[in-house]
């Protein structure tokens, strides 16, 4: 991808909306040990509001490459930390409306993974077809 | 405005669909020629039969298909559309080039994979679609992790032309090409303009016929080689055009020469050319047997990290400081880049900032994030390390001083930090790719002087962002340029493929805005897409 920073935060905020929002509905009753659509939501709110702060960063890293891209790959590994973080914050209580040790680790992974996944390889190419500007500027949707 | 349904073109005999001609040479006349603005009197006139059509392109390379093909995909029938130029093909000029600077059909182009000249989406990009094709994981493994644990993935040309072919045929571009040169474009008194077009000898009844059009879009390409100039002396004094030549023209019978006799070869530049006349040597030599001496010679020598001034210590001639976030990856001589700029001028960062730029602030960015680079890659960087190991591939740095023949050879006197040494070879090879003044070209040089075109900061033609010419509207019509011509604009990286795509979607979307054509929203572009996929026209 080749981002701006107000593209990385449009898209990010799109991605986890549309995509994150359905994958959300669609996958949260079948989720192991019954998590609540509050519960899911909230962590998927979690997710997005972070993500924020973590765009912040990898555009701050992004300056050190002569390119100025984010290579594909970047894309999915950064899964790694964020899922990281978002997981501790929410074991230990630290996400507001969630219980510490109140949600099911499999869940959550299987949730956030399969969200991150669809939303990376929607990214990655079908986005430039709806959106035919997009890849030319920096990932912006308006 | 003229009407639409009144352009049936292609050059023909038929006078009743010509305006007011008199039976006289239908040429250009000096009144004319001296004339910024042209009536349709004057034109009429002088006998040039006249045919309408909302819009022609002047180029019929891959400026001119790219730019069709957006504007067939946003609904434009191809009556409304006319391409003017000598080429049977777009891509012809290209794979000229590319052929004799050594990338033939079957190696691999220096272009990103989602840059596709005959998709406008990018997607699938070439690189999924040859992985998912040949299920090849290889590549698949090569898109996820360039450009960090694999070399950037690049087409292969030869694959190239054939999905341009295909997308020739599907958006009917042979019925929207009128082969012919164009020397003259002029703006109408009254609005839009006169394209002039010298159709082929007995293609028409008249030697010129002119396109009335309300919006003309200009992509002529590269206005012409440029010899570094002691190649050139050392040529006509000599007359001698076999040993030195220019990458860009053929040249393979050095190389078959090289295969006969073990010669010493001088290779001039830096850059991706030189990369793949080096590769071709370099092949000859290891897998061929060929007993070449490789002389390479390097005006900039790059040893590290480097920007478009030369290395982080070089001065640098009112280009201030290197900066921290802005270097590029350099060694033995090379600087190193994926692509022929830094990829985010194609949509991300650098984009958007150049996109904000105006005279020498715009001027300073082009010269930092340019200066000549190329790829590394990893068969490259293989071949070289042997070479300078078994000692037939050796570097100088310098500027040639003086060039002077001894029987069959050339003797080149190089001035290095070391002082002046002569380079004594059976060939020189220039690589260093100059390109010539845009006023090179007759069609630019006659819209430079007539049709109200300035230069930009780096010299070319100035557009705007919507790649307007800008100074030559005419009354409600619009005249664009892409390509190479127009390099120093508001969007950097315009002789590339995907550069001329950003172009085209900048056009489309003006022209839309005056009402031609339809926008390409998700709605359009996705149904567009699928046609695409299913190869149904547009």
């Amino acid at each position: 991808m080749l981002p701006t920073l107000n593209g990385r935060l449009q898209t990010r905020i799109f991605m986890l909306v549309v995509f994150g929002g359905l994958i959300t509905l669609v996958l949260t009753p079948i989720l192991p040990d019954d998590p609540d659509y509050k519960t899911t939501y909230i962590i998927l709110a979690t997710v997005l509001v972070l993500g924020i702060i973590w765009e912040l960063i990898y555009h701050g890293i992004q300056q050190f490459r002569w390119e100025k891209d984010w290579p594909t790959m970047f894309g999915l590994i950064t899964a790694i930390n964020e899922g990281a973080l978002v997981w501790l914050l929410v074991d230990i209580g630290a996400v507001p409306g969630i219980d510490a040790d109140s949600v099911p680790f499999w869940a959550f992974f299987i949730d956030f993974s399969v969200i991150w996944f669809v939303v990376w390889i929607w990214t990655n190419g079908p986005m430039r077809v709806p959106f035919i500007r997009w890849r030319f500027f920096g990932g912006r949707i308006i | 405005m003229i009407e639409p349904s009144a352009a049936s073109v292609v050059p023909s005999t038929d006078p009743s669909t010509y305006l007011p001609a008199q039976a006289i040479t239908g040429d250009l006349t000096d009144q004319l020629l001296e004339t910024d603005f042209w009536t349709d009197e004057m034109v009429a006139g002088a006998g040039i039969p006249i045919i309408d059509v909302p819009f022609v392109t002047v180029g019929s390379g891959i400026g001119s298909f790219v730019t069709v093909d957006y504007l067939r995909i946003a609904g434009v029938p191809t009556s409304q559309i006319r391409v003017l130029g000598a080429l049977d093909k777009p891509w012809q000029t290209y794979e000229y080039l590319t052929r004799v600077s050594q990338v033939p059909r079957p190696e691999r182009l220096r272009s990103d994979s989602a840059s596709r000249p005959d998709n406008i989406w990018g997607f699938p990009s070439y690189g999924f679609a040859e992985g998912v094709r040949k299920f090849n994981l290889k590549i698949l493994w090569q898109l996820f992790s360039e450009p960090i644990f694999a070399d950037y993935y690049t087409p292969k040309a030869g694959n190239a032309f054939e999905q341009l072919e295909r997308e020739k045929n599907r958006i009917g571009y042979d019925e929207m090409l009128v082969k012919g040169l164009v020397r003259v474009v002029r703006r109408r008194y009254g609005g839009g303009y006169f394209t002039i077009l010298t159709p082929p000898e007995g293609a028409s009844a008249t030697k010129r016929v002119a396109f009335r059009s309300q919006y003309v879009h200009v992509a002529v390409g590269y206005p012409g080689l440029k010899f570094l100039p002691e190649l050139q002396r050392y040529r006509t004094e000599n007359n001698d055009y076999r040993h030195i030549v220019n990458a860009y023209e053929a040249h393979e019978h050095v190389y078959e020469r090289l295969m006969q006799v073990p010669s010493t070869v001088v290779v001039r530049g830096g850059g991706i050319v030189a990369s793949r006349v080096l590769q071709r040597l370099m092949d000859d030599r290891l897998l061929h047997g060929a007993q070449t001496n490789i002389v390479h010679l390097f005006r900039t020598y790059i040893n590290g990290p480097n920007d478009g001034y030369g290395n982080e210590g070089d001065p640098r001639p009112g280009g201030g400081k290197p900066r921290m976030f802005m270097r590029r990856r350099g060694g033995d001589g090379w600087a190193y880049q994926g692509f022929n700029y830094p990829k985010s001028v194609w949509g991300g960062q650098l984009k958007a900032q150049v996109r904000k730029l105006d005279g020498e602030q715009r001027a300073e960015i082009y010269k930092r994030m340019g200066g000549t680079n190329t790829p590394w890659r990893k068969l490259w960087q293989k071949q070289m390390n042997q070479g300078r190991r078994e000692g037939w591939y050796t570097c100088v740095v310098g500027a040639v001083e003086d060039m002077q023949p001894n029987g069959e050879r050339i003797v080149n006197q190089v001035r290095t930090a070391q002082g002046t040494i002569p380079i004594e070879a059976d060939f020189v090879i220039d690589c260093t790719g100059l390109e010539a003044d845009i006023a090179e070209h007759r069609l630019l040089k006659d819209l430079l002087e007539h049709g109200g075109v300035t230069r930009n900061p780096v010299g070319r033609l100035n557009v705007d962002r919507s790649f307007e010419l800008i100074g030559t509207a005419s009354g409600a019509g619009a005249m664009y340029a892409s390509g190479s011509s127009t390099l120093g604009g508001y969007f950097p990286g315009v002789d590339t493929f995907l550069g001329l795509q950003v172009a085209a979607q900048e056009i489309q979307a003006d022209l839309r805005k005056r009402g031609f054509g339809k926008r390409i929203g998700p709605v359009r572009s996705t149904v567009q897409w699928w046609k695409w996929l299913a190869g149904s026209a547009p």
